[in-house]
């Protein structure tokens, strides 16, 4: 690597110990970027941008937080009330958390379509997938935390997932709630885990990110780029079109945040937590819904909790499911079409987690029904779409290059 | 296809909605006019919020507890004096102590205290009332349809109980309470309080102040959060807007088939 030259003799002082001003630059401004990608590829960032906003908040929120059954509910209610900005705090961690999965679910799906997810994006793709079961058990852990029913069931209702393990299963469970029942103990180490998780999310987005800028990002085109004329460096045309997309999500965001801050919440986690009271309908919070489903297609309580977690663990092998030697949609036809109809199924699969199970879906069969014929459908989706479509699809030619592409486009 | 795909969304879209409707069985509570839940917020009226005040510290604060509050907040809201607050403070009683002596003893309560609890627990107030009379504190926020759902309740009581349905001793027939069999008997009448500013206390003037106070006390900081909130999303539109047409002139540069970028590396 030759030695990159500063004006600013600080700059210069620091690279020459430790490369790390070259370091920034070779990764946020002359990093080359595709000159095709459209909106979609906004989102990551988005995430990022999220991720620094719940943690930050978080140790703001932690400050003024007590993780005891007897006061945790209170201590939340006195945040909002009696700590400066309390309120502005705990509304941007809630419905920052919305958020985080809304954009991620995003993010996911534009990686499907595009088949990002292909070599050599695999390892990235999978780190993506830790990095969202990371969300997922800090998002869990969270929502414990202010001690309303909600928090209480759900808490007991997943833990206790855990005891259909043959043989152990109930040593599990009492291990994990450090008791008998979830309790005291439980809260506190669920405090101390979602205060930790978020630092190993982060963690993995810079993995995320080195293995991104190995590879470059992948394109709505999904050709490899072959030439320097198919980039631009990512300075000042990504930074900026990053910051207009960050102005529309922050719109959309704290308008929720402002106006309608219970708008994704249960109204029963407004009820402190009653182990004696049972509410009538224990849901979780709606980014969990086609998983909550999964687990209730399953007449067995092993099976639904072995369904449930291949429904994510499945994403691991994506890669080598899609046998497709061509990444977008844009040029395979068919699977565009069930890419649509798949992602139908995973709006299907959180309605039907959203209803109690008995309830009946346009009069023609229970959501119990609904929901075993969408979980075999997901399944079905990946395990045997996905690689006789790789095989059997025609695909359209694919173009020449990005940089021919971007020209068409600026001739028109 | 996308059509086909756009009209299932919102079908499954309608199904939500519906489904939001039909749960739990009791009817759903008319959509009522209130001056703090517009699409943008809104504020509390302060006549009406010290009219509801009077009507929680009269009736419900009888059987209900709104542990939340404290006097002081009272004066915060604005639409008590702190003359006024201490004055209403002074009426309720608190436990302090130990003094010097080591006794606990009674005074009147004061700004700094929380809002006087009738009861020393739930045992002691579900022994006199046959059910918990539940804290006030965050009401409007833990019930579906909030302010809407208070404001049927507190006017939903009906004397003749509908054919088929059995009240049980001690119980009152509610249109809108889940299973219809609630323990507090209808707290508000015409003309339950003398309300100090001479509005006429009509049974549905009542019960839409003291929804109002009871949103506030689950609220206080609603005036502030939209106050803001609105400054907030005017700076956004117009940081939004100006980031747009930078975005739209730099990418202008694109239309230059030799803009190109290499690895660094
Ligand atoms: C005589 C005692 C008493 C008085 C006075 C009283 N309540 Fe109640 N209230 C109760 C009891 C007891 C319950 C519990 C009912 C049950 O669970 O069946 C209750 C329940 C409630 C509920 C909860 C309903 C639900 O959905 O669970 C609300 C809201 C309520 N009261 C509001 C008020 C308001 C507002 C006032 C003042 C206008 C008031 N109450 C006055 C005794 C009282
Ligand atoms: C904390 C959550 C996450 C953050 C902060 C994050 C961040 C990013 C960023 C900044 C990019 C580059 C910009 C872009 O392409 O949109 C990116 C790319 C990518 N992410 Fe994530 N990500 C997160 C979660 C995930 C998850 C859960 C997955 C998949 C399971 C995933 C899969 C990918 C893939 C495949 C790419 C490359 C896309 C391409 O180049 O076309 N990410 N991520």
């Amino acid at each position: 690597m030759s030695k990159r030259q500063y004006n600013n003799r600080v700059m210069q002082w620091v690279e020459d110990r430790l490369p790390i001003i070259s370091l920034m630059e070779n990764s946020g401004v002359i990093y080359p970027t595709p000159k095709n990608l459209n909106y979609w590829w906004n989102y990551g960032s988005l995430a990022g941008v999220v991720m620094v906003i719940m943690i930050l908040t978080g140790i703001f929120l932690a400050m003024n937080y007590q993780a005891h059954p007897t006061v945790a509910f209170d201590s939340v209610e006195r945040i909002v009330r009696d700590v400066n900005y309390g309120w502005l705090l705990r509304y941007l961690h809630m419905n920052g958390a919305s958020m985080f999965f809304l954009l991620v679910y995003i993010h996911m799906f534009r990686g499907m379509y595009y088949g990002s997810y292909k070599a050599p994006r695999e390892l990235l793709w999978m780190i993506g997938v830790t990095i969202y079961l990371a969300m997922m058990a800090t998002a869990f852990m969270g929502y414990v935390l202010p001690w309303g029913q909600m928090s209480f069931w759900g808490a007991t209702v997943i833990t206790n997932l855990f005891s259909a393990v043959p043989v152990v299963g109930t040593d599990i469970v009492t291990w994990m709630w450090g008791g008998f029942a979830v309790d005291f103990p439980t809260l506190n180490r669920f405090f101390a885990w979602h205060y930790l998780l978020p630092f190993i999310l982060f963690a993995l987005v810079f993995l995320h990110l080195w293995a991104l800028h190995t590879h470059k990002s992948n394109n709505p085109l999904g050709i490899d780029a072959k030439t320097p004329q198919d980039m631009m460096p990512f300075h000042p045309f990504y930074t900026i079109k990053d910051l207009y997309g960050l102005g529309f999500f922050m719109i959309f965001y704290l308008y929720f945040v402002f106006f309608q801050p219970n708008f994704f919440g249960e109204v029963d986690n407004y009820i402190p937590a009653n182990p004696m009271v049972t509410p009538p309908h224990i849901v979780p919070e709606w980014y969990f819904l086609p998983f909550y489903a999964m687990l209730r297609a399953v007449p067995d309580k092993l099976g639904g909790v072995i369904v449930m977690f291949a429904g994510v663990l499945i994403l691991y092998v994506l890669p080598w499911l899609d046998t497709s030697k061509v990444r977008s949609a844009r040029f395979r036809p068919v699977f565009k079409q069930m890419f649509w109809i798949f992602f139908l199924d995973c709006l299907v699969l959180g309605y039907v987690g959203a209803k109690s199970p008995d309830e009946m879906f346009m009069g023609i069969m229970t959501m119990t029904t609904l929901g075993q014929i969408a979980t075999t459908y997901y399944f079905f989706h990946f395990i045997v779409l996905l690689p006789l479509l790789g095989k059997y699809e025609t695909t359209k030619p694919l173009p020449n290059s990005i940089a021919e592409e971007v020209a068409k486009k600026y001739a028109q | 296809m996308r059509k086909l795909f756009i009209i299932a969304l919102m079908g499954l879209s309608l199904g939500f909605a519906g489904a939001a409707h039909a749960a739990g069985g009791a009817p759903v509570p008319a959509k009522q006019n209130w001056t703090f839940t517009g699409l943008f917020g809104g504020g509390f009226d302060k006549a009406q919020l010290k009219r509801g005040g009077q009507v929680f510290f009269e009736v419900c604060n009888g059987c209900h507890s709104v542990s939340l509050m404290a006097y002081r907040n009272l004066v915060e809201s604005g639409a008590w004096t702190e003359d006024e607050a201490k004055e209403l403070a002074s009426g309720f009683e608190v436990q302090d102590g130990p003094n010097d002596e080591g006794e606990m003893f009674m005074r009147p309560a004061r700004l700094s205290d929380r809002f006087v609890s009738p009861y020393p627990n739930d045992k002691a107030a579900a022994a006199a009332h046959g059910a918990i009379p539940p804290d006030l504190s965050v009401i409007t926020k833990a019930r579906k349809y909030g302010p809407d759902y208070i404001h049927a309740l507190l006017i939903g009581y009906k004397d003749e109980v509908p054919e088929g349905v059995t009240i049980p001793e001690g119980s009152n027939y509610n249109e809108f309470f889940p299973g219809n069999a609630i323990a507090m008997a209808a707290p508000l009448t015409d003309g339950a309080v003398e309300y100090a500013d001479g509005t006429e206390a009509t049974l549905d003037q009542l019960s839409r102040d003291v929804v109002t106070f009871l949103a506030w006390a689950a609220e206080p900081e609603l005036e502030a959060r939209t106050a803001l909130g609105i400054k907030v999303l005017i700076y956004l539109v117009i940081l939004t807007a100006m980031l747009g047409a930078l975005k739209h002139r730099i990418w202008r540069r694109l239309s230059d088939p030799n803009l190109s970028c290499e690895d660094p590396h």
